[in-house]
């Protein structure tokens, strides 16, 4: 029976899923490691899932039919640029103004999921409106191996690029001097601060690319997974993004499989649904959550845990 | 006067030479604070400069202005006569000044390379260096005699390689005037020694150096000048040559200070503490303890020396209940108190003064008052069933800060605010005003000035003579010769032996704290 439900195609699925989570985690990831926490994913992602739909849906030619890459081209660009602004905010919020963080970012929350419901209903009327999003992409050679290449190399672009984004974010942190000073700002603001280094300009950046990595986490459900806007569309996977960092240890490798974790065993639901198994589907759709939390209370590897996370810095005057 | 440009002294690391550095009529208010109150200072290459004062003279402000990381209300400071401004630590690293700050300014989770490459621009921007600055560093430390493994993680060092790590760290930076603030206290005196012998390179090059201590010997032995600040203000400047023990304490304290003391005899009571074959494993999961067996007798001070680092912060640890023992035991008045909490032992009578006072010792977001009144808040009359008494408690907070001279604005004054020092006061006042009935003392001196010494000594001596049983851990011989009955040393987490001060000698004390076994006298 488990035979029958874990198919490539449901693996395929769970790659697929786990695209949000990569991006928001990751980008919380490194808002993280210079010591800000940022509760507010959610609501950049909501942000990012309605204006990257609505560009696309815009810019889409009238009457055509396939998708259109200049429409996604924009999608994207109006995603990174609601999350460049919804960043700079948080920044300001939690950097410039040391806000709370753990209520701060419940306040990012709440706006993003009001402001872009209520610019789904200006807009749409609130009309399910569909786009057509980022296609397949075939990659050569690879997509041909059995199995595995329909598990990994038949996605789409966005896909892709979120997978490429954990070395990447490795690399960054581990490999090159603004990586260092990340961490170190991250752990001991006053060293770093002692040091020359100026700690509010380290976390302006990071909270920032964490907004716009939110906001393509939005985008990538909106123009590349499900390819419809609806009211909370995300249900809580910004927080879960957030919870996967914690999860991962701060690490790039660690969120990506907890975030592969849980999109897989959220494909694995769906599919018990779909093929009307027997389990009720309450518990089937809480299995993932159950998951998490019970894997956070087991990963216990704190070595990278940011000391100064969630503290505001400021010169001891 | 003037430097001509032309003329360039360079020093070994290739950096410009400081010739000259004065701060003048510099003036820095805190709230409710004059901290330092117009005060002129100069340091030239070739020479340390000492600066002494009591625990919140504003030796550490006065830096910290120096250093760009506090902004004066008003002075100047001119480099080579040229007047600079300095708004932040980057632009004081520009102009070649460097500094170690009181606590340690270090990312424990990043290597030495990574702590000393932060902030540093890369040979191959934007990706990082760490073998070309590991190579630096080597280099560094031959030339210095600063031995560190640069592959390291800061976490796993010692204090005294942390010190290194921190001179590394403005050596690269180009330091051509170096601040040292308090950069003894939390070494051994084998350390002191290493770390002199660097500085007295360092002069040799042509660096100015700028030294803060508490230690009178230290500053005689290794500046050129004195100055000593008292209240904020300059109350002197002598040349080293000139100056003698007695003339700086009084300097610093406006009063005679006594630097020994009579100790009289007290009949030692019943045994309060008895530790036998306790065992137990440090934090990097090696064996601390390996079978200590000690007795504190009521009205006795027992001295525990050695190096730092051979046991005695984790034989405190147990003994207060805050790490595990794997095997042993700890009686008080015969009780088996082996693995209760501190909240028990505090209630049994016992108190502890931990090391890391600044860590362990305060919540630092609170205030002064709440801070004195951690443990005693819940108990009469400082609390009537859920209501504090604020009359109470103020009052009780007034005397201890009178009486350990706490220099603070008022009650509400957050702690962190306070100097470093005046934390250190404070957690005494509090753990010596409790009138324990056994009393672990580690350090209980250090980092605090010769005024407070005195007057913390004489707390001890006036508890051993009302019964307490202390244990006192220290690394200064002079402060155990002075006031303990009876001196165990420890090392490598064994007791080589007990001796009665009366047979104690300097030199044998040393080779046992090396680890030599004395047999005689134990008891
Ligand atoms: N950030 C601050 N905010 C308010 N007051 C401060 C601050 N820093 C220092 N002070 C006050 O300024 C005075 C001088 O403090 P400073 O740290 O310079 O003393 P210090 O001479 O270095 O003493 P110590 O020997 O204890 O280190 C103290 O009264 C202290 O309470
Ligand atoms: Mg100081």
């Amino acid at each position: 029976m488990i035979g029958d439900l874990i198919t490539a195609s449901v693996l395929a699925s769970g790659i697929r899923l786990a695209t949000p989570y990569l991006y928001a985690a990751l980008g919380e990831t490194f808002g993280q490691r210079s010591g800000v926490l940022n509760l507010g994913v959610e609501g950049v992602m909501l942000m990012g899932a309605f204006t990257s739909l609505w560009a696309v849906h815009e810019f889409t030619p009238a009457g055509a039919t396939g998708y259109d890459a200049g429409a996604l081209a924009m999608g994207v660009l109006v995603a990174i640029l609601v999350g460049l602004i919804m960043g700079l905010a948080t920044a300001v919020i939690n950097v410039t103004l040391q806000a709370e963080q753990g209520i701060s970012g419940i306040g990012i929350y709440l706006f993003g999921l009001g402001m872009s419901d209520l610019l789904f209903q200006k807009v749409f009327g609130g009309n399910v409106v569909t786009v057509n999003g980022f296609p397949k992409v075939y990659l050569p050679v690879l997509s041909d191996i059995p199995v595995l290449g329909e598990i990994f190399f038949r996605q789409n672009l966005l896909v892709y690029f979120a997978f490429a984004l954990v070395p990447v974010t490795w690399f960054v942190l581990n490999k090159t001097t603004l990586g260092l000073k990340i961490r170190a700002v991250g752990q001991n603001p006053e060293a770093a601060d002692a040091m020359g280094i100026s700690v509010a300009r380290v976390r302006y950046f990071t909270v920032t690319l964490g907004g716009v990595l939110a906001s393509l986490a939005g985008a990538s459900l909106s123009i590349s997974l499900v390819n419809v806007f609806q009211q909370n569309m995300t249900a809580g996977q910004g927080f879960i993004a957030v919870a996967l960092v914690y999860f991962g240890s701060w690490r790039a490798r660690g969120v990506m499989f907890g975030a592969l974790l849980f999109s897989l065993v959220n494909a694995l639901q769906l599919q018990v649904r779909t093929k009307g198994i027997d389990v009720p589907d309450e518990y089937a759709a809480m299995a993932p959550y159950v998951l998490t939390i019970i894997a956070l209370v087991f990963a216990s590897q704190r070595i990278d845990q940011p000391a100064a996370l969630t503290k505001p810095f400021e010169r001891g005057e | 006067m003037s430097t001509s440009s032309d003329e360039r002294k360079l020093l070994p690391t290739g950096h410009e030479r400081i010739d000259h550095l004065e701060m003048r009529g510099i003036v820095k208010r805190f709230p409710g604070v004059l901290a330092v109150d117009h005060v002129d200072f100069d340091v030239r290459a070739g020479e340390v400069h000492a600066l002494l004062g009591e625990n919140g003279a504003g030796k550490s402000t006065l830096m910290k202005i120096l250093y760009g990381l506090y902004q004066a209300n008003e002075g100047e400071i001119y480099l080579n006569r040229r007047k600079v401004t300095i708004k932040s630590p980057s632009d004081a690293i520009a102009l070649g000044i460097g500094m170690i700050h009181q606590h340690f300014m270090l990312v424990p989770s990043l290597t030495v390379a990574e702590n000393v490459a932060l902030g540093l621009k890369s040979s191959r921007e934007p990706l990082l260096d760490l073998d070309v600055v590991s190579a630096r560093i080597e280099q560094l430390a031959r030339t210095y005699g600063l031995q560190v493994d640069p592959s390291r993680p800061v976490w796993q060092l010692a204090v005294g390689e942390r010190q290194r790590v921190e001179i590394i760290k403005a050596l690269y930076r180009g330091a051509a005037l170096l601040i040292l603030d308090e950069p003894t206290a939390v070494l051994t005196p084998q350390e002191v020694d290493d770390l002199f012998a660097t500085l007295r390179q360092m002069v040799q090059d042509g660096h100015a150096l700028i030294f803060i201590s508490h230690k009178l010997h230290e500053v005689l032995a290794i500046s050129q000048r004195i100055t000593v600040l008292r209240d904020g203000r300059v109350v002197g400047s002598v040349p080293t040559a000139q100056a003698t023990k007695a003339e700086l304490a009084r300097m610093m304290v406006g009063r005679e200070v006594l630097l020994t003391y009579d100790v009289p005899p007290v009949e030692p009571g019943p045994v309060r503490l008895k530790i036998s074959g306790l065992r137990a494993s440090s934090d990097r999961g090696t064996e601390a303890l390996r079978g200590i067996d000690l007795e504190v007798r009521a009205g006795e001070i027992l001295g525990l020396a050695g190096v730092s680092g051979n046991g005695q912060r984790e034989l405190a640890e147990v003994i207060f209940g805050l790490r595990p023992a794997t095997a042993g035991s700890v009686l008080l008045d015969g009780q088996d108190i082996t693995g209760k909490s501190p909240a028990e032992l505090n209630r049994l009578g016992m108190s502890y003064i931990p090391e890391e006072r600044m860590l362990d010792g305060v919540i630092r977001d609170f205030t002064v008052a709440e801070n004195l009144m951690l443990q005693e808040h819940a108990q009469r009359p400082y609390s009537y069933h859920i209501f504090l008494n604020p009359r109470a408690i103020a009052q009780r907070c007034a005397n201890l800060i009178r009486n350990f001279n706490i220099r603070t604005p008022n009650q509400e004054t957050p702690i962190k605010s306070l100097s470093g020092g005046n934390i250190q006061k404070l957690v005494l006042a509090r753990e010596l005003a409790r009138e324990p009935s056994v009393l672990i003392a580690a350090q209980p001196t250090r980092g605090v000035d010769i005024g407070a010494t005195e007057y913390i000594h004489q707390r001890l001596l006036e508890q051993r003579a009302r019964g307490t049983a202390t244990l006192l851990i220290s690394e200064d011989l002079d402060e155990i010769l002075a006031l303990a009955d009876r001196i165990a040393v420890i090392y490598e987490g064994e007791i080589v032996g007990v001796v009665d001060r009366a047979q104690a000698q300097v030199e044998t004390l040393g080779l046992m704290m090396a680890g030599v076994r004395h047999e005689t006298a134990a008891g």
